[in-house]
């Protein structure tokens, strides 16, 4: 997993609460043997409308999508946190998210900003003013910051530190290699192999 | 599991011997002696690894069987469905690529999954055993720590060998006294799932104890074992015996330092002054072939009943559910269960599919022909235990009865591959679940012992071996 202190990119208006994830990867994109190439799937019901923002040029670079409130609610896939990733997204913004998909995105690296929905209804419209416009976040003092404005936004530390570090629940556990190491030393003989050492 | 200075359960024993690490509000690093993977939950987790350039940790400790999406007819022939294809073709590359031992279909050793493990001999006591598979409880019979995980879980296995992972509570299921005849472990289960529920085990390593248990056979602790997760219970356990010992001894396996394992696996069970976090007795000679009428495995009740009335149910949660079970599988309260007509009978699975399940179920079909109303599917759950069946002759018992006689594999238990219920469709089946849809869409299941299924293809109606 990459590692996450700033990030700075356009955002992408999405103009809806409740965004499940059932809309963010239907299922018929489920049956894919791979963890990468979810892309073509995100949004996939609403992409086949011309208008829906995805299919707007000026937003079609964006890696940082503004939604509404409960963004990922529903099925507990991690297929949604993939989809986003695979197509390009490093931060999503909302005023609330559902909290398997928010444990999901930390497992994932994908960052999930809360802000008040005061605060991201103005940037919806600034992002549409001025789709080119640079956002900055930083993960390191907490702020999403555009124009003039700076915003804190709250993570607990140790999300916060997983993700500076670029580590994943692997990425943790390999932290302790020598502890594992030191097990196998001491680990009985007698227990089976399903074949020989390498 | 809170740490005690007395004496320690066997779930306990085993948990701290395989503790790599343990820090204050962070969940131990458990370590791993047999991964188990299958073609349906290991896809993405070799991608991860792909993804992050990482290697298989331990190949040696790990081992991969198709099995859940298989066919059971014409193996020789490619797979037709290309879903089941593309997971399967995808398993084997993934084997071959990160050097994992593979038994693919058509290979002696082919099979279920929880078979294949304690047939090897690679299931053994003391162990922990993982598998992206809830079933995996099934290996506890060995007193081996053994849980299902999810595919997140499956890549953190190969890449570390480890699992971080929140200690369980211990839970004594004792069942004293003797199985009477013709009741059998499946029927224990069913039972003890009807008594604490779907969610009676959770968050509980379920400890099997007492003389009941003690006389099972290993293939009877495997059926017991193995439906602990449908008490909603992270694992299932018996302490190692003579049993255990004898069954392990000759496969191929085993320890080569035989005595030493002895000696360690003697070790293994629950000092006198341990506590569980929960004690539950259960009299089994009172228990009575069992059977489910409902949509999940905790609304069963003893074959000789009737189909409950939901209006005597007093949690209005249960009764709701009870309502809307009797709805999908067609059944009116009061009804006896024995006057149920069954269209298909599934004999197999990881919870029956046994050679001893299909010797007790050809024992009572020897000679005999099933009822003309129904089909009969026997699927061996290993290509072993279905060349050790046809050696003993008991695919014959079960052609001239009029059965079928499949390859090895989950099968209808599932209904993945192209043995599916039709909608509307009643079975009576030796697996370990019931839930809508489960055995094909719109399929209606009654889960049975395998003595049961046999009395029932023979009868057309759901029945014990004593109404023959
Ligand atoms: S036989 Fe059924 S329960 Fe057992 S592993 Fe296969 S699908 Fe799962």
């Amino acid at each position: 997993m990459d590692k996450f202190v700033t990030h700075t990119g356009t955002g992408v208006p999405l103009r809806r609460s409740n965004v499940d994830t059932d809309q963010i990867i239907p299922a018929v994109y489920l049956k894919r043997v791979t963890r990468s190439g979810y892309e073509d799937g995100l949004f996939a019901a609403w992409r086949k409308n011309p208008e829906f923002v995805l299919n707007n040029e000026s937003f079609k670079k964006g890696t940082i999508l503004v939604a509404g409130a409960d963004f990922g609610t529903g099925s507990s896939r991690e297929h949604a946190v993939w989809a986003l990733q695979n197509y390009g997204f490093k931060v999503v913004i909302s005023p609330r998210f559902a909290d398997i998909f928010r444990g999901n995105s930390g497992k994932g690296g994908l960052l999930t900003i809360i802000l008040p929905q005061d605060q991201v209804e103005a940037l919806w419209d600034v992002i549409e003013a001025e789709p080119t416009m640079q956002i900055e976040v930083n993960l390191e003092k907490r702020r999403v910051s555009y124009k003039s404005v700076s915003l804190p936004f709250d993570i607990d530390d140790y999300t916060r530190w997983r993700l500076m570090e670029g580590l994943d629940d692997i990425g943790l556990t390999l932290k302790q290699t020598d502890s594992i190491d030191a097990f196998e030393k001491r680990r009985p003989t007698i227990k089976p192999a399903t074949q020989p050492a390498q | 599991m809170a740490s005690k200075t007395s004496g320690k359960t066997l779930a306990e024993k085993i948990w701290l011997e395989h503790t790599v690490r343990s820090a204050e509000g962070e969940p131990d690093l458990l370590y791993v002696d047999l991964h188990l993977i299958h073609e349906v939950t290991s896809a993405q987790a070799f991608d991860g690894l792909r993804l992050a350039s990482r290697k298989v940790r331990r190949p040696d400790l790990t081992i991969a069987t198709e099995d859940h999406n298989t066919p059971t007819l014409n193996i020789d022939l490619p797979i037709a469905d290309p879903v089941s294809k593309l997971q399967v073709d995808t398993l084997r590359n993934n084997c071959a690529e990160f050097g994992v031992r593979i038994h693919s279909l058509g290979d002696i050793d082919q099979g279920i999954v929880h078979v294949v493990g304690p047939q090897l001999g690679l299931t053994q006591p003391g162990m922990t055993i993982v598998c992206g598979d809830s079933h995996t409880s099934t290996h506890g019979a060995f007193g081996a720590l053994a849980f299902g995980i999810g595919t997140s879980e499956v890549e953190h296995v190969l890449a570390t060998q480890t699992l971080p992972l929140v200690r369980p509570k211990t839970m004594a299921l004792n069942v004293e006294g003797e199985l009477q005849p013709g009741v059998t472990a499946k029927d224990l289960i069913l039972a003890v799932i009807a008594q604490i529920g779907t969610g009676g085990g959770q968050g509980y390593v379920i400890e099997y104890r007492g003389s009941a248990i003690r006389a099972l056979s290993m293939e009877g602790r495997m059926t017991v074992c193995n439906m602990s997760i449908e008490a909603g219970a992270r694992a299932g356990l018996v302490a190692p015996d003579e049993t255990t010992f004898a069954y392990i001894k000759a496969k191929p396996h085993a320890p080569h330092d035989w005595d030493a394992a002895l000696a360690y696996w003697n070790t293994l069970f629950t000092d006198a002054d341990a506590k569980y976090d929960l004690e539950i007795t259960i009299n089994a000679n009172e228990l009575a072939p069992f059977v489910t009428w409902g949509t999940n495995p905790a609304q069963g009740v003893p074959l000789n009943s009737v189909v409950p009335d939901p209006a005597l149910i007093t949690d209005i949660e249960e009764r709701g559910a009870a309502e809307r079970a009797l709805l999908y599988m067609d059944l009116k309260a009061g009804m006896p269960l024995k006057n149920i007509a069954i269209d298909t009978v599934f004999l197999g699975s990881c919870t029956n599919g046994r050679i001893e399940d299909l010797r007790n179920a050809a024992a009572i079909l020897e000679g005999k022909k099933i009822a003309s109303t129904l089909r009969m599917l026997v699927v061996p759950g290993s290509a072993r235990v279905r060349l050790q069946a046809e050696a003993e002759g008991l695919d014959q018992v079960f052609i001239e009865a009029g059965a079928e006689w499949r390859n090895a594999g989950c099968s209808m238990c599932l209904g993945m591959n192209p043995d599916q219920l039709a909608p509307g469709e009643r079975a009576a089946s030796t697996s370990n679940r019931n839930f809508e849809g489960r055995q094909g869409k719109g399929g209606r299941t009654h889960l049975v012992s395998p003595q049961v299924a046999a009395a029932t293809a023979l009868r057309g109606r759901l029945s014990s071996p004593a109404d023959l």
